[in-house]
């Protein structure tokens, strides 16, 4: 159980951790999202006493961390994949942080083993590779079998195998009843892995929520419509009380329906369907949104390309009440989004803008 | 002793509120665990290897060089002199013992390994007090077998009258002694200046410093300058050994005494390594 009350963190004049408040739960997988400078690994930092919070405190187990004599056998954290000493052997590494909390020394054979690196534990560390440090950094992690676990960004630079083992070490390791703290910018691995959402954007809470909730709240789902007879479409929809978007010329997104109601209604008006699909939007984009604000570093985007879908959206959006064509398909409509906003990168470089608009 | 706590197991959630408990057994970490793990640290990187061994070439190596060099054109055969060819091995030795003492500090900074550093450990007194202790007992222990070894083979060499106890003494505990307390000086700085770089260079300031500052000072500010002089460190090393200022008192000369100086460093590295803990204290990681 890790409580975090009103902490916050000053850099100077910038605010980078703003009165936080919450609770880790044990038990199950608590994501800790938010976009690149949020404040989520000076949030972790403060958490393991390594940067001074400039008010409000945490409390590991009801303790604060510097009054734990063995740290490790409480709290395991995994900070930077490299925080090691590439000089040393991957058993030295372990076997120093072992010795200074009094853990015995065959605990560290155990998780070289848990983490598949038996074979290489008498090799330097510095020539591992990113993967390979990453799993030395959950070893020593998991080397005092503590009750709480923190991971920061745990799946970054792991191939895809290497993903896949670290959800499922972290799910596991919630299942034993443990406290699991897993920060990512990722919505799209949270959503796999996290049981509980705590979102941050510029250092201040945006969520604190159950994973189902989230996703109940911000998936907004629909079925889109497409056919060479707008006009007959829209009159039938209206005639059958369905609210319908009608986002290009003869593709419509209708809410509250399913597919198979909406095929029905087509067919017994005789109108030819191109497409009929269900839509989801993506968590991904809920997130985006969430944190549209609150993103510290935008990309300035050329015009039309990579600029998200969906301009910034003031403040947290209602349910169901997205931008249109905030429905990123999972069907087969793909890229069906409308163009760019225009206000994208407009004010930035507009002799370039010129210019590519006169070749 | 340590309590040892019954290992409620995993396999029983219910016990334990449903919370996990490891299988472990807990026992309350202490200063000698740090100490132990420092030890492993110190003695599983290349650096050390390289820095001791350089310090075990230079010091006997320039001690028997000198000694047979003057033994081969001088005819001067005191045990004082002879005892004293052992300061410009010191001398060079103290480079070494410098980078190694930064190296243990500044290398955890510059790999970020401090972090997981003070989370297996959040007490810096208890970091700072291990690092200094495995390292002190390191240098004293190379640095007693070095001036001991080389001052017999000085003497042997040079076949001169054994020392009194007084220079004995003097020219190898207390140059061991001293030694060991400029490593621990050397780690305080790399503490608070967290690059190596920077932390070695800082430590021949404060070695070098003095004597070019009393170079400068001779004509306007004479006094100062002696005392400059008097009490920079290669001289404070030098007054450890009998025919090179030693034993002023005795002599009637006025720099300090061996012992004066170790007492000296005492005191300094003690204001250092009080910076280095408010440093760790204070400094976020």
């Amino acid at each position: 159980m890790i409580e975090v009350e009103g902490l916050t963190k000053r850099y100077g004049r910038k605010l980078a951790v703003d009165h936080l408040s919450f609770q880790v739960r044990p038990g199950v997988v608590t994501g800790f999202l938010g976009p690149n400078g949020a404040g989520k690994s000076t949030t972790m930092r403060m958490m393991l006493d390594l940067d001074n919070p400039t008010s409000g405190s945490v409390r590991i187990d009801g303790r604060m961390y510097h009054e734990l004599a063995d740290p490790l056998k409480h709290i395991g954290a995994l900070l930077e994949a490299k925080a090691m000493h590439g000089g040393r052997t991957a058993y030295n590494n372990l076997l120093c942080l072992a010795q200074s909390n009094r853990i015995p020394r065959q605990r560290v054979d155990q998780v070289l083993d848990m983490v598949g690196l038996t074979a290489v534990a008498k090799r330097k560390s510095k020539g591992f590779s990113l993967g390979m440090g990453q799993r030395l950094g959950i070893a020593s992690a998991l080397l005092g079998d503590p009750e709480i676990l923190m991971f920061d960004e745990p799946v970054n630079g792991l191939d895809p195998e290497g993903i896949h083992w670290i959800r499922t070490l972290m799910k596991a390791l919630a299942a034993e009843g443990r406290t699991v703290f897993v920060s990512s910018h990722l919505m799209s691995e949270m959503a796999l892995t996290a049981d509980h959402l705590i979102v941050i954007g510029q250092g201040r809470l945006l969520a604190n929520t159950s994973m189902a909730d989230f996703i109940q709240q911000n998936s907004r789902s629909f079925a889109r419509v497409r056919t060479p007879q707008p006009e007959q479409l829209r009159d039938a929809l209206r005639g059958a009380g369905l609210a319908a978007t009608e986002t290009d010329n003869g593709t419509f997104e209708v809410e509250g329906s399913e597919t198979e109601a909406l095929g029905e209604l087509a067919a017994t008006h005789r109108i030819t369907l191109h497409e009929l699909s269900a839509q989801r939007a993506s968590l991904e984009e809920a997130f985006m949104q969430m944190t549209a604000e609150a993103v510290e570093y935008h990309a300035h985007a050329g015009p039309g390309e990579g600029a998200p879908p969906a301009g910034p959206v003031p403040g947290q959006v209602p349910a169901g009440q997205g931008a249109p064509g905030a429905g990123q398909a999972q069907g087969p409509a793909r890229g069906q989004q409308p163009p760019a906003p225009q206000t994208w990168g407009q004010d930035w470089n507009q002799g370039q803008d010129q210019r590519s608009k006169g070749a | 002793m340590s309590a040892v706590q019954p290992s409620r197991g995993a396999q029983d959630p219910a016990a334990a509120g449903g919370v996990y408990v490891s299988p472990i057994p807990v026992r309350r970490a202490h200063l000698g665990d740090a100490i132990v793990a420092e030890w492993t640290k110190i003695r599983s990187v290349r650096s050390t290897l390289w820095t001791l061994g350089g310090l075990i070439v230079a010091f006997l190596g320039t001690g028997l060089v000198i000694a047979w060099g003057v033994a081969v054109t001088s005819v001067e055969r005191s045990s004082g002199t002879a005892l004293s060819f052992g300061f410009f091995g010191a001398l060079l030795g103290l480079i070494c013992v410098m980078t190694l003492g930064v190296l243990t500090f500044s290398s955890e900074f510059s790999t970020g390994l401090i972090r997981t550093t003070l989370t297996a450990c959040p007490s810096r007194a208890r970091v700072l007090g291990a690092k200094a202790v495995v390292y002190f007992a390191v240098v004293f222990s190379l640095m007693l077998a070095l001036t001991w070894s080389t001052a017999v083979l000085q003497i042997v060499i040079l076949d001169a009258r054994s020392p009194r106890p007084g220079e004995w003494i003097s020219a190898t505990l207390g140059v061991s002694l001293y030694m060991a307390l400029l490593g621990v000086l050397s780690q305080a700085l790399g503490a608070l200046v967290k690059h190596a770089a920077g932390a070695i260079t800082a430590m021949l300031g404060v070695v070098l410093l003095p004597l070019v500052l009393a170079l400068f000072l001779i004509s306007p500010l004479p006094k100062v300058s002696d005392v400059l002089l008097t009490y920079s460190i290669p001289s404070q090393l030098a007054s450890f050994y009998p025919a090179l200022g030693g034993f002023a008192g005795e002599n009637g000369g006025s720099g300090p005494t061996g012992w004066t100086s170790l007492w000296i460093l005492v005191g300094v590295t003690a204001l250092a390594m009080g910076g280095a803990y408010a440093a760790l204290e204070r400094r976020d990681t």
